[in-house]
């Protein structure tokens, strides 16, 4: 009986320990959160100004942004399935970000990944879903790899700056795919698209009737894994080395070739999942350029979540607010959808330059934290 | 194959100083905001902007020459944007860039849809920019035909990369800018004044992007289409590493892109090739950029490490 009350105290010990770390964390994030935050309000006081300029009111191009965003469980399942993608592109951003490389073709590597689940996806009929969806999967995750294994090489080899050579090779998937599914993967129809995928590689609806798939699980999963992998992991140990100091993580004995080729090849493989997710899930075929910016979605949703896997969900869901809610202000108040993208990166914009944030504040008199 | 040796005439060397055009354009920006020590990835969203700017000015006044002014004015002003939050506030260049190219994409879109009801693109008839020959090139058998008749933008872009290269060469100002760019904290202590010094190449730097979006829409194609800039931007920064940050590189590896461009446009309306697909063709230039970044190794050397400049 003692040993039984001696484990208990230990367990409580324990957990309380665990759960003073989490609210410590949590403590000192909030005022690392807060340029993260007023950079949001900023961008949508601007996007007013836009709106207000252009004849619109912004009252109600807002109002019907949230209401359409998460008025009803339609709302709030498709704001969750436009925030699936875009966390894995975020994760992908991230890590390579870690890395201090930024690769902002997570679009492409997007595609391809979706493409590759969606080959694997429309072959193998018959095989169990167990075994049918891991495969694509990993299809999707391979397809991914390889997307950002060229730019990889071709930095740690040839010295190619990764911001152009992504982003060309984002061009170069866009009409590689739509090649594909325009001459030998075309579904008969006039639609440039795949057949559908065999059921036993569909990843199951969990909210019907919206089209948010358990996609997002993977989603969520992918991010602990990403934050585990940076932060537990000799990898990640290296990789955050490089991005901090290529040339004293030379001096510990690093590879920076070796590192730089991993962490943007990994970043290729989670943006690829990503893509394979939308089309096991979503679509359940790979349609021509299906993602309306999905890459972009992700370098912004990065960014805004303070390059921190948690930070990256919450974030999330403000961006895949921005596209479900878009579409519904549009329908009501005929508002551009395109004032999301101008939110988008309005905020990217702020988020930028945190000085220029804790400047504004000083100026209006707002005592903030760390300034 | 007659055919395939058809397309290599005097048109297709027409075409790729047209092509070259907005490239050296965004190319020469680029120059400018680098050897300052600001990493310009936003040309790409200038440029757009500008195409965009350009055509409804050009509707509005009715002069396309009043377009192209517009044009410079506003790539002028994302280049004060991408100079306040880089050389005021120290910000990341790359996302700083990053967003205004993001920002293009929704501004121009949301504009669009607000002028023309469609957010693919412009409608009605646009004042564009007429070529004009000169006198006595033009009567020059073959180079006559290639260089001897163009919209004044082809002429202004050479125009432009002498000057630029003279201003960045061969006087104290470009002197200021290159020790800038090298060695901020020196240029300092000699009296120069960084910040403004870094402020004014952004600024050019927009400016000569606004100017490759007007030749996009008002001196090529006299139309604005959403996302017409398709990677320009991109490649500009490829064509000015391949050109070791030098306005006649620039201009020189420019006009290989320019080549790669007017190449793979007759490649698909080639008859023989038909039965090729359209794509393969439209993604040679990008490949090529990816190539041509990957060849010029150890061989391109940045005149900066583009750190933002604090004062102590």
């Amino acid at each position: 009986m003692a040993n039984l009350t001696e484990l208990k105290r230990k367990v409580s010990l324990k957990v309380g320990g665990l759960l003073r770390r989490l609210l410590r964390e949590l403590k000192a994030s909030v005022p690392k959160a807060v340029p993260q935050i007023i950079a949001i309000l900023l961008a949508f006081v601007v996007g007013a100004i836009t709106l207000l300029l252009t004849g619109y009111s912004p009252l109600e191009a807002y109002g019907a942004m949230l209401t359409g965003a998460f008025g009803d469980t339609f709302g709030i399942g498709q704001t969750f399935t436009q925030a699936t993608p875009i966390i894995f592109t975020a994760l992908a951003f991230l890590f390579a970000y870690k890395c201090g490389l930024f690769n902002i073709g997570a679009e492409g590597q997007f595609l391809i990944g979706a493409f590759t689940a969606a080959l694997v996806g429309i072959s193998f009929g018959g095989l169990p879903f167990f075994i049918h969806i891991p495969l694509a999967l990993i299809a999707g995750a391979l397809g991914g790899a390889a997307w950002g294994f060229i730019p990889a090489v071709l930095k740690a080899q040839r010295g190619a700056h990764e911001v152009i050579t992504t982003m060309m090779l984002s061009y170069v998937a866009l009409y590689l795919t739509s090649y594909m599914v325009n001459y030998p993967f075309k579904a008969p129809g006039m639609v440039a698209q795949t057949v559908l995928i065999f059921p036993s590689a569909e990843l199951p609806r969990i909210l019907q009737p919206t089209q948010l798939s358990a996609s997002i699980f993977l989603a969520v999963l992918l991010a602990v894994l990403t934050q585990y992998t940076l932060c537990r992991t000799t990898i990640g140990y290296e990789v955050r080395a490089i991005g901090l100091n290529p040339s004293a993580a030379e001096s510990g004995g690093i590879s920076i070739k070796k590192g730089m080729i991993m962490a943007l090849t990994i970043s290729g493989a989670i943006a690829g999942l990503g893509g394979a997710g939308e089309v096991l899930g979503t679509h359940r075929r790979f349609i021509e350029s299906f993602s309306p910016g999905y890459g972009w979605d992700g370098l912004a949703v990065a960014l805004v979540g303070g390059l921190h896997p948690v930070g990256i969900l919450l974030a999330s869901v403000l961006f895949g607010a921005l596209r479900s809610g878009g579409m519904t202000m549009t329908r009501v108040t005929h508002v551009p959808y395109d004032i999301g993208s101008i939110l988008q990166a309005l905020v990217i914009l702020f988020v930028a330059a945190p000085m220029l944030i804790r400047y504004l504040l000083k100026r209006g008199g707002i005592k903030w934290w760390n300034s | 194959m007659v055919e395939l040796v058809e397309i290599i005439n005097v048109g297709l060397f027409a075409a790729t100083l047209r092509m070259a055009t907005p490239i050296a354009y965004g190319a020469l920006g680029g120059i400018f905001s680098e050897r300052a020590g600001v990493v310009n990835i936003g040309l790409e969203g200038m440029m757009l902007t500008g195409a965009f700017t350009g055509v409804v000015a050009s509707q509005r006044s009715g002069s396309a020459w009043f377009g192209v002014l517009a044009a410079i004015a506003v790539g002028g002003l994302l280049g004060l944007l991408h100079g306040v939050i880089t050389v005021r506030f120290a910000g990341n260049q790359i996302v700083s860039g990053t967003g205004i190219n993001i920002f293009a994409l929704g501004f121009t879109g949301y504009m669009s849809s607000a002028v023309w009801g469609s957010r693919g693109g412009s409608t009605g008839d646009v004042p564009g920019l007429s070529a004009i020959s000169i006198p006595l090139l033009k009567d020059i058998p073959i180079i006559g035909g290639i260089i001897g008749e163009h919209t004044p933008l082809v002429y202004l872009m050479i125009i432009i990369t002498v000057v630029s290269y003279i201003a960045l060469f061969k006087t104290p100002f470009g002197l200021r800018i290159r020790a800038v760019g090298e060695r901020p904290d020196a240029a300092d202590t000699a009296g120069i004044n960084v910040y403004k010094t870094k402020y004014l190449c952004v600024i050019i730097s927009g400016m000569l992007a606004g100017l490759a979006g007007a030749f996009l829409s008002l001196g090529h194609l006299n139309l604005f289409a959403w996302g017409m800039t398709d990677g320009r931007g991109f490649i500009a920064l490829a064509a000015m590493i391949f050109g070791k940050w030098m306005p006649f590189g620039a201009l020189g590896a420019s006009v290989m892109f320019g080549f790669a461009d007017a190449l793979q446009m007759r490649l698909q309306g080639l008859e023989e090739l038909r039965i090729l697909p359209p794509q393969i063709f439209i993604a040679i230039p990008y490949i090529l950029t990816v190539a041509v970044l990957a060849g010029v190794v150890g061989r391109a050397i940045p005149p900066s490490n583009y750190k933002p400049y604090v004062k102590e």
